[in-house]
């Protein structure tokens, strides 16, 4: 038999190792999300990260060893960004019956969640990478990460923050539209969708199916105005 | 699956390339978004074997974005000293999204209806 350093040293070589880490670390997140009742504060990606880091520091193996195998998963983000045209089709009918009420509530809010995210890390402190990092928080993950590329910020920071954006959102956002008595179903799906993507969208899906489509809705549209605003204002802000 | 496949990663390779072609800032893969979007419009429907593969890609989005993830293990230096401000940002910002875009869209509903606010039954389904 072979001695176990021998087939660590083969395993570590092939793509297959890191990959399949990536796919068991996930599906354990999933399950205990699961077990706690959809609890979004159990994020699945977020205990997946946590542990996959665990491992790689604990085995002593670089990020991009890590990455080489993980990449193949890494990779499919540009078709599933893609693919978001079809969710987006599908609530797409929504829009033509209310345009103005929509169209006005997605330039606000995808401006707000930006400015106001920047302002404040930036008017705190926080370094000059975290504050681009923080700029896309409320869309999508893989929009999200392909605009903190573009300038120049760190895509793995961006998705951590976009997730707990999620999060907050999920958990905290109704209670809020609770507070400031927001009843309309449309209205308080479309603003968790603006504010907190695909985690608030999952979110508004179990409590009300009109407040879920509408999220999605904002979800998709965020992502497209985002994309084409955020970039321009940066230029001209800090170009 | 194989057309549904390659429709697209073509909508994502046009879109990566006109990106670069002309400069533009967005994201490659949105601009492909908006080309596949653009197909279905003009199509006028999801045909079955697109909505399999694309619901197969969407349905482990999460997953995607494990492994980018990861690579916070790079910058635990940065974390450990924006933790705080990076918190409040997504506290605060996140609620204030919340908060301004529910108004903005029950202000213009409002202002749209055409009878007094006071007899609408807001979470009504119906149009207006």
């Amino acid at each position: 038999m072979a001695d176990f350093r021998d087939v660590w040293v083969y395993l570590s070589a092939t793509p297959l190792l890191h990959l399949t880490l990536t796919l068991m670390a996930f599906q354990a997140g999933n399950w205990l999300y699961r077990r706690s009742g959809l609890n979004p504060i159990l994020n699945p990606v977020l205990v997946a990260i946590l542990i996959l880091i665990s491992v790689l520091m604990v085995t002593g193996t670089k990020y991009e060893t890590y990455f080489a195998g993980a990449q193949f998963v890494h990779f499919l983000l540009g078709p599933a960004t893609v693919a978001l045209a079809i969710p987006l089709y599908r609530q797409f009918a929504h829009v033509r019956r209310s345009a103005a009420a929509i169209l006005a509530s997605l330039l606000v809010g995808s401006v707000t969640a930006a400015t106001s995210a920047v302002g404040i890390a930036w008017i705190m402190g926080a370094d000059r990478l975290s504050v681009i990092s923080i700029a896309p928080k409320s869309v999508t993950a893989p929009v999200a990460m392909g605009l903190a590329k573009q300038l120049g910020g760190l895509p793995s920071l961006t998705a951590i923050l976009v997730i707990l954006t999620g999060i907050v959102g999920a958990m905290v956002g109704p209670l809020l539209l609770n507070l400031l008595r927001v009843r309309d179903w449309q209205a308080r799906g479309f603003a968790i969708g603006i504010a907190s993507h695909g985690i608030g969208t999952a979110r508004a899906l179990q409590v009300n199916e009109v407040a879920g489509a509408f999220s999605g809705l904002a979800m998709g549209l965020n992502a497209i105005a985002t994309s084409i605003l955020l970039p321009l204002a940066w230029k001209l802000v800090f170009g | 699956m194989l057309n549904s496949l390659t429709l697209i990663f073509f909508c994502q390779l046009m879109g990566e390339l006109t990106v670069t072609a002309f400069g533009l800032s967005l994201p490659g893969p949105v601009l492909g978004m908006m080309l596949l979007f653009a197909v279905l419009l003009w199509r006028g429907g999801v045909p079955r074997e697109l909505a399999q593969v694309g619901d197969a890609l969407l349905s482990n989005l999460s997953l995607l974005f494990v492994p980018a993830g990861v690579g916070i293990m790079a910058h635990f230096g940065l974390l450990r000293h924006d933790w705080f401000p990076l918190s409040v940002a997504i506290l605060c910002s996140t609620l204030a999204t919340i908060a301004v875009t529910s108004g903005t869209m029950v202000a213009i509903n409002r202002l749209q209806a055409p009878r007094p606010a006071g007899t609408r039954d807001s979470g009504d389904e119906s149009d207006g």
